[in-house]
């Protein structure tokens, strides 16, 4: 038993030791970012691998990935420097930089001045596609995506006050969140929920894919353009890696035209952006009191 | 009369009633159109599982255990130490409040200051589990035989009594809650996936939200895989050995930045109107007014009435289900077959049972409902049937439903409705995940606050849920002791 025991004690010993002093890798720093998980999940380490070594060689520093689980996570891994570099939506960019003093908008894809949501409805509904705010939907069941996805809750909750000067739960019989653009699809194709609202870029890949049954569900309405997705970086990057180092990956990021890393984004190319351009976000986001 | 039995009989009225108002009262309807879609498409998925679909599914199984294993055994070792002041009303309040936070709120709580880090998985899942080891454990002490104590002469030192007459009678007992708790330790770190922590709920939850189910259905046979064999992996003399791998896997270490701590406790947590200079004693009041009225009240409500609709269906499942698994019915066949469905629906997580039943039954509180009486329904059914085990009839005893309904049910009925009073509060407890998913509990809100980043109304929320948990608690516990049902239970942990 004493021998057990002296053996065991052993072996926990020098496990606590190398755990307390196994190398941590600060000799040398290296740039970690994120991205907010919007799409095709399962795949997050392959696709941003790539976008890691590509900014990896143009930057001449060591550049990580690391994934995260939600919108919220990735902003609270910026606040806490976790990251220093991410590919924000409309709403977590401006939460980021309101939290993060110093930190700023770098870049943004061609696509996403001008990004839209569609509003989806299960083909029982009736509900026809429209030009216009579509008719009829009131006092239907309606899911939201994530809660803080931009293009599948901030605008299309702005839209559905602006149209109807009351909230949500008043104008539906029932509100939900999927948690996710994918999960809405699936939730108005099953007919859990008759109407939801995401955005147009996954719906288009998955009904590209076969994901979507179009007799069951369609397309009734675009939302107006609105900006949304961008590239925020801290600013005391510069310390760590020396001045001008953002203006560096700003760089990196519009040179981009490799076609392989871009389609990770999914984004024709990038083009500069500043915190202004997302004031109209700050402000949307202020008005339903999802910020302070 | 006031026998026994009318006892049982006046608690069994007055909880099934309580069970149907909320039925009553809560939200059931069965909305959704054509599921058969996505209900082929999760089959096709478990019948052609796919292994390789997950990337870094060997480290997400290694964190896993590594934060089960960890946060197992400091939970041991703190909550021993508090049994042992169990005396005390504070230890036994403070052990109390820190079980009534689920471990994912204790998780995103860590989350803020120590980032997504080995010692965010380690603490969420340690905290809590001290508030349970602590009352198992005290419990244990309180209800051991006192007569070798007092047979030792006055002078022996306080260390010695406990360590040579105290100790040695729970000792076993306290092992084998142990090993029983690591069972949920590792349930409890695949949760912590959800919240982004690397370990197998990350790609389990990812891949089922996506409509990946093959990838999904892999996950969960090797989820599955992992808590069954528990009992041939997991031995006492191998703890060390196991600890060890699991300190080096994932040494407890923070990815903490200089001032989140700081920041967390006089900036994050403070009321948003507090943090103002000049702020205004009504701007506060104006503030939890607001959040008591949009957000605990409607939370706690909907918690209490699913809750109380899940205890309700908790307990016919049980009574449902047990027969299955007793030597008294059936034969070795069935039983086998018994017990394979209760492990399985007790080793689901609830949170992929409730997600599939809003697909299918559309989003009300039924799926939730559903999900949290199948899997607690099948951990009472397994209770009491084991019960039944060490029961020995008349060899001319009746068969079949006259012996389920004359022999059985009457003999086991005080420790089955121990079971399932003590097992209320923990349903209220994972309301919480349901609340993840879009049911509009406590959880709900909780959630929302933290994903607009607003930790100091979660704090807010997560009091307002520990209230509500010391509160059934309470009830529980008094209808218990009231019924003299403790002492059956201890038996049985």
């Amino acid at each position: 038993m004493n021998k057990r025991f002296m053996a065991a004690m052993a072996v926990l010993c020098t496990a606590f030791s190398i755990a307390a002093c196994s190398p941590s890798s600060e000799e040398k720093p290296v740039l970690i970012f994120s991205a907010i998980p919007d799409q095709d999940e399962a795949r997050l380490m392959t696709r941003f691998n790539k976008v890691a070594n590509y900014l990896s060689d143009t930057l001449d520093v060591e550049v990580r990935y690391v994934p995260v689980k939600s919108y919220s996570a990735s902003v609270t891994a910026f606040r806490n420097n976790e990251i220093q570099l991410a590919w924000f939506g409309g709403l977590s960019g401006v939460q980021a930089t309101q939290l993060v003093p110093g930190s700023y908008a770098i870049a943004q894809g061609v696509e996403d001045p001008q990004y839209v949501s569609y509003f989806i409805a299960h083909a029982d509904t009736g509900l026809q596609p429209s030009e216009y705010f579509p008719e009829g939907i009131e006092g239907r069941s309606f899911t939201f995506g994530s809660k803080s996805s931009t293009s599948g809750r901030l605008m299309p909750e702005f839209f559905l006050r602006e149209h109807y000067g009351k909230s949500p739960e008043e104008i539906f019989s029932r509100v939900g969140f999927s948690g996710d653009h994918s999960a809405t699809i699936a939730l108005v194709q099953s007919g859990a929920y008759e109407v939801g609202a995401l955005s147009y870029q996954v719906w288009d890949r998955e009904l590209a894919e076969g994901k979507v049954d179009p007799d069951k569900v369609r397309v009734i309405w675009t939302t107006p353009p609105y900006p949304d997705y961008h590239w925020v970086i801290r600013g005391d990057v510069e310390q760590k890696f020396g001045e001008g180092f953002a203006d560096k990956v700003r760089q990196a990021l519009l040179e981009l035209d490799d076609r392989d890393v871009l389609d990770t984004f999914p984004r024709e190319k990038f083009i500069p952006a500043s915190n202004d351009d997302f004031l109209p976000i700050l402000e949307t986001a202020r008005s339903l009191g999802l910020m302070d | 009369m006031n026998t026994t039995a009318s006892g049982f009989r006046r608690t069994t009225l007055w909880l099934g009633l309580a069970g149907l108002l909320a039925f009553f009262i809560a939200d059931i309807s069965i909305t959704t159109r054509d599921p058969g879609m996505e209900l082929e498409r999760i089959s096709s998925g478990f019948i052609s599982p796919d292994f390789f679909a997950t990337e870094q599914i060997g480290s997400a199984l290694g964190y896993t255990l590594s934060f089960a294993i960890q946060g197992v055994v400091l939970g041991f070792t703190c909550g021993f130490l508090l049994a042992l002041l169990w005396r005390w009303r504070i230890v036994r309040a403070f052990s109390a409040t820190i079980r009534a936070v689920h471990e994912l709120f204790w998780g995103l709580l860590f989350l803020q200051v120590f980032g997504l880090s080995a010692l965010t998985g380690l603490l969420a899942i340690a905290i809590p589990y001290s508030g349970i080891f602590a009352k198992v454990f005290g419990e244990f002490l309180e209800e051991a035989d006192r007569a070798p104590a007092l047979a030792l002469t006055p002078r022996s030192d306080a260390f010695s009594v406990f360590l040579y007459a105290r100790l040695p009678l729970v000792w076993q007992h306290m092992k084998t809650y142990g090993a029983y708790r690591l069972e949920c330790a590792v349930r409890a770190s695949a949760i912590l996936g959800f919240i982004g922590l690397p370990t197998i709920g990350f790609h389990l939850e990812t891949a089922f939200r996506q409509g990946d189910y093959s990838s999904g259905a892999a996950l969960l046979y090797l989820f599955l895989g992992i808590i069954l064999s528990i009992r041939w992996w997991f031995r006492p003399s191998l703890l060390p050995l196991w600890i060890a791998a699991a300190l080096l896997w994932a040494p407890p270490r923070a990815n903490y930045t200089e001032g989140a701590l700081n920041r967390f406790f006089t900036e994050d947590i403070i009321p948003a109107p507090m943090r103002q200079h000049d702020w205004q004693w009504h701007q506060l009041t104006d503030w939890l007014s607001m959040l008591g009225q949009e957000q605990i009240l409607p939370g706690l409500g909907n918690t209490l009435i699913l809750g109380t609709a899940a205890m309700l269906l908790t307990g016919i499942i049980a009574l449902v289900l047990f027969p299955l698994i007793s030597s008294q019915f059936g034969n070795r066949f069935s039983r086998a077959g018994g017990h394979g469905l209760l492990v399985i629906f007790r080793t689901l997580p609830e949170f992929l049972l409730a997600f599939v039943f809003v697909l299918l039954l559309g989003p009300s509180m039924l799926p939730g409902i559903l999900a949290l009486a199948l899997h607690t329904g099948a951990i009472v059914a397994h209770l009491s049937g084991r019960f039944t085990d060490s029961l020995t009839l008349r060899s001319d005893a009746s068969g079949g439903l006259n012996r389920y309904a004359f022999e059985v049910l009457p003999r086991i009925y005080p420790n089955f409705l121990a079971f399932l009073l003590y097992r209320w509060e923990i349903i209220m407890r994972e309301t919480a995940i349901l609340g993840i998913l879009g049911i509009t509990t406590l959880g709900f809100y909780i959630d929302s606050a933290f994903s607009e980043l607003r930790i100091d109304r979660a704090v807010v929320l997560i009091a307002a849920g520990v209230a509500l948990n010391l509160l059934v608690d309470r009830i529980s516990r008094s209808l218990r002791s009231h019924l003299r049902l403790r002492n059956a239970l201890a038996d049985q942990s």
